[in-house]
């Protein structure tokens, strides 16, 4: 498993770059982790995307799918893909410092 | 705030895009059942969930899943359909149909699979672009008041492909 080293950090990712322990996560971490994908900053809806996302997998052990993203998080769906264009479960995730999500939907 | 050097290619190691990577597909529905249509909008939503761009094109039965008073009445085939289990002849029993509809239904809400309205709207707001195919509203007599809002138009076959190029064409 590669190891990413950040500061005096070792953090576990997988291949893509997806944290596997979500408790090595901060949020300066997930302003770095945005702007190498493409997203140079983080507004008050990325953040409550992202909290959601977190939060869900942290309570439930499961990322929730685009659809719960959409009715629950705050932000509506096509809001989503504005704020995260290549994907907003996936990147939302990715910043979230959680595994990436296993679902098709 | 501290800045956190970090290198770049490390967070990105694997998410770097081939060069063949798939970045458009335009998928293809032409069946009017319950199997029949769902792969498609799972195909197509799984794209934008990936970042690809992503076309749907209903023709012949598949623009039941586009056509508003077609859309909630979608149902499992349960007669010519081998993998499903059931004899033909009590396929074909009244009622067989719904009743397998209503169970696979429930299963797929357990997933947080929505209901075919539902999900072709999600499909719409995720950036899917929907169309319906010309020969087949000319055929089956349909205008563009018998589709939901989110279809962007009525095409033509060589449209289609315009629509498609430099990406997959799935037919399903």
């Amino acid at each position: 498993m590669p190891v990413l080293q950040v500061l005096d950090a070792s953090l576990e990712v997988d291949a893509e770059g997806f944290l596997q322990k979500p408790e090595q996560w901060n949020e300066d971490l997930a302003l770095e982790i945005a702007r190498v994908n493409g997203i140079p900053d983080l507004n008050e809806r990325h953040w409550m995307v992202i909290r959601f996302m977190r939060d869900t997998y942290l309570r439930t052990g499961t990322a929730p799918t685009i659809r719960t993203l959409g009715k629950d998080s705050g932000v509506p769906i096509k809001e989503l893909y504005q704020l995260f264009p290549k994907g907003p479960a996936k990147l939302a995730a990715k910043i979230g410092g959680i595994p990436k999500p296993k679902g098709c939907i | 705030m501290t800045t956190i050097a970090m290198p770049a290619t490390a967070v990105q190691a694997g998410a770097e895009r081939r060069d063949d990577a798939i970045t458009k597909v335009s998928i293809i529905v032409s069946h009017g059942s319950l199997e029949g249509i769902y792969p498609a909008l799972i195909m197509a939503n799984g794209a934008r969930m990936e970042g690809i761009e992503a076309n749907l094109f209903f023709t012949f039965f598949g623009m039941d899943a586009i056509t508003k008073q077609k859309q909630s009445k979608i149902r499992v085939a349960t007669v010519g359909n081998p993998a499903m289990g059931i004899p033909t002849l009590l396929g074909a029993i009244p009622g067989m149909s719904a009743l397998a509809t209503r169970m696979m239904t429930k299963k797929m809400a357990a997933l947080d699979i929505p209901p075919i309205d539902e999900f072709i709207q999600l499909c719409a707001d995720s950036g899917v672009r929907l169309f319906a195919c010309k020969a087949s509203v000319d055929m089956f007599g349909l205008t563009q008041q018998d589709f939901v809002d989110t279809v962007e138009g009525i095409i033509t076959v060589g449209d289609f492909y315009g629509l498609a190029a430099g990406g997959q064409i799935i037919f399903t």
